[in-house]
């Protein structure tokens, strides 16, 4: 820059500031703009929607149900069952003689739903539970987050095995189950915000104006808790999907003849040694990407919604 | 300080009483009871069983004897499935397998964490700094069912190097792979955690003074940098001890090693609720304890934190 800058070059700079004035940015728009140019977190917007395609259409091209015995293949060795395209197995058959495309299928979209799910719980519950507590403060605030930190303490885990040993295992348990744990980070995440957020003059002058506590919380407080919700409830899917896994891969979860990813790759961690390297290649390819997808998905989202980081 | 240690200590005690009412209370609402079985039991053998392990009693009876067993005693009663041994017997045999590959791989996670974290730091933007992220983004995705399996098929099934599961009493080539496999993904935690806390705290101040002294490098790092980078990583134990315990039950379960994850499973299976409860409160009171001497420590190294 001159010192001295030619009036045409002022003239011009402040005709742009005006066009930019005029079109304005949404903080929505912005966090968009920001969210594009991170190329990791595009991949994994791109494979999350391809592998969200497969999990719920790509059973239209499966050649066999999922829970289809074929009895010639049954304990499928490293000659039969392998993954061909002539046999209509693309991904080969597992131990049972079942298609392992179709169960991948099914295998992927269950894992998806639990943690889908699970997310949705700990956004609904934990959101508001985290801005009721922060927004009314005080006693309650204390009785209600040290309940949380009680709930954060037990090895919930074992807790949820326990549940599912005695209730029976069924998924929808295992829902109750993920979600009844889900939301407690999300609960302290939404008040430490909902603190923030509290003493803005907004909410001052909607409380000087009347308005009632409840309505103040769903209406001025949660919205501007949404984006850190988002980025916190897209890096809790892959938790949820872990922890599912982790139940199933110990056969205490998911029951036959449904599958989820965890099941899947228990199955063919116990089949490994006879060859059918298939049968542990393909769900845990889906499991990797998936829950790659879902982290860089989630960091893109932090950079972008994060307002610590601008 | 003493204020503090009181009342961590005061939120520790009703926390694991919870989970021991919890527990009981579970078992209790169980549908069937532990000795029902597809041919029923002549009535009068069934009040005798019954009987033996105080099922005849009231509510509130059980679940007082129960409590006041383990909390006084730290009696977890009979084992429901086999007679010949008690929850503290199955405890007593598969504790310490656990512990032993359990202190193993943390010890691992911490150690090589930290130094890697250390490394990429002190090198930032160097192929090791790019190493060590990559590392600790692709352990993320790779948890201990994940990392147990693949480690088998490599070293196991292809290398021959390693046995890929038993005990035999602790031999160490049969603790390498479930060690491995254990801390691979809190060792990235820790890595990255290390390596963001070391790069804010090189850029402080104090750490310019020590270089512009004419500090060599290694003394600012180890006498400097390294306290004030290990309060986040401190912090983080407290969660990497309790995902330990729990993924000792993939690791007992997938290894065959004979740990209290093993029990936990084949009773999950079995119904013996009573050893399910008694490890179930165990792994409690361990979690619960773990984190309370993390927190005492963190407020006792950190001159800043308010208690």
């Amino acid at each position: 820059m001159s010192l001295n800058p030619d009036p045409d070059t002022a003239d011009r700079l402040l005709g742009a500031q005006a066009a930019a004035e005029v079109k304005g940015r949404s903080l929505w728009k912005d966090a968009r703009q920001r969210f594009m140019r991170n190329r990791a977190a595009v991949a994994g917007l791109v494979a999350l929607v391809l592998i969200c395609i497969f999990a719920f259409f790509g059973g239209f091209l499966a050649q066999y149900e999922p829970d289809y015995v074929d009895f010639s293949l049954i304990g499928a060795n490293a000659a039969q069952g392998v993954p061909s395209f002539e046999t209509g197995h693309y991904f080969g058959t597992d131990s049972s003689g079942r298609d392992l495309y179709a169960r991948t299928v099914q295998g992927t979209r269950i894992s998806l739903l639990v943690g889908i799910v699970g997310a949705g719980v700990a956004v609904i519950v934990g959101t508001l539970y985290g801005a009721i507590a922060g927004y009314t403060g005080g006693r309650t605030d204390g009785a209600m987050m040290r309940t949380v930190d009680i709930l954060m303490s037990v090895p919930y885990m074992f807790v949820l095995i326990l549940m599912l040993v005695i209730f029976g295992r069924s998924i929808l348990m295992l829902f109750i189950g993920i979600g009844l744990i889900s939301w407690l980070d999300m609960s302290r995440i939404a008040r430490g915000q909902t603190l923030t957020i509290k003493g803005k003059e907004f909410v001052e002058a909607a409380h000087a104006t009347g308005v009632r506590p409840m309505t103040i919380i769903l209406r001025h407080i949660v919205p501007n808790l949404l984006g850190l919700v988002i980025v916190y409830a897209t890096l809790l899917v892959p938790q949820m999907i872990i922890t599912e896994s982790f139940i199933s891969f110990l056969g205490l979860g998911i029951q036959e003849p449904n599958t989820s990813l965890g099941a899947l790759i228990s199955n063919g961690a116990s089949n490994m040694q006879y060859g059918v390297i298939w049968q542990l290649a393909f769900p845990l390819f889906f499991f990797v990407v998936t829950l790659f997808a879902f982290f860089f998905v989630g960091d893109g989202l932090r950079d972008a919604l994060d307002p610590k980081d601008r | 300080m003493l204020n503090y240690v009181l009342r961590r200590v005061a939120i520790a005690i009703p926390t694991i009483l919870l989970l021991v009412v919890i527990s009981f209370v579970l078992m209790y609402s169980a549908p069937g009871g532990p000795f029902n079985s597809e041919r029923p039991l002549p009535a009068q053998v069934m009040a005798n069983i019954e009987a033996r392990y105080g099922l005849d009693q009231p509510y509130w009876k059980q679940m007082f004897d129960y409590v006041w067993n383990v909390v006084v005693h730290f009696d977890f009663g009979p084992s429901f499935q086999y007679r010949d041994r008690t929850v503290n017997d199955v405890i007593a045999q598969g504790f310490p397998v656990t512990l032993t590959y359990g202190f193993w791989s943390f010890v691992v996670a911490l150690v090589v964490g930290v130094s890697l974290g250390v490394a990429a730091a002190v090198r930032h933007n160097s192929w090791l700094d790019y190493l060590a992220v990559g590392i600790s983004i692709g352990a993320q995705v790779l948890p201990n069912f994940v990392m147990a399996p693949i480690l088998v098929l490599v070293f196991t099934l292809w290398l021959g190097w390693l046995p890929g599961g038993g005990w035999q009493g602790g031999q160490v080539e049969y603790i390498i792979l479930p060690v491995i496999a254990l801390s691979t993904s809190y060792m990235a935690s820790i890595a990255r955690i290390t390596r963001s806390s070391m790069l804010e705290v090189l850029n402080a101040g104090f750490i310019r003074t020590a270089r512009a002294k004419g500090l060599p490098t290694s003394r600012i790092i180890w006498k400097h940098a390294l306290k004030p980078t290990m309060l986040p990583v401190l912090s983080y134990l407290g969660p990497a001890f309790v995902g330990m315990i729990t993924g000792s039950v993939i690791i007992d379960v997938f290894f065959s090693t004979g740990g209290i994850g093993q029990f936990f499973v084949n009773s999950a299976f079995n119904r013996d609720y009573s050893v399910i409860m008694g490890i179930t409160i165990l792994v409690g009171v361990l979690t619960v304890t773990f984190n309370l001497v993390v927190d005492l420590l963190y407020a006792w190294i950190d001159p800043k934190i308010r208690y």
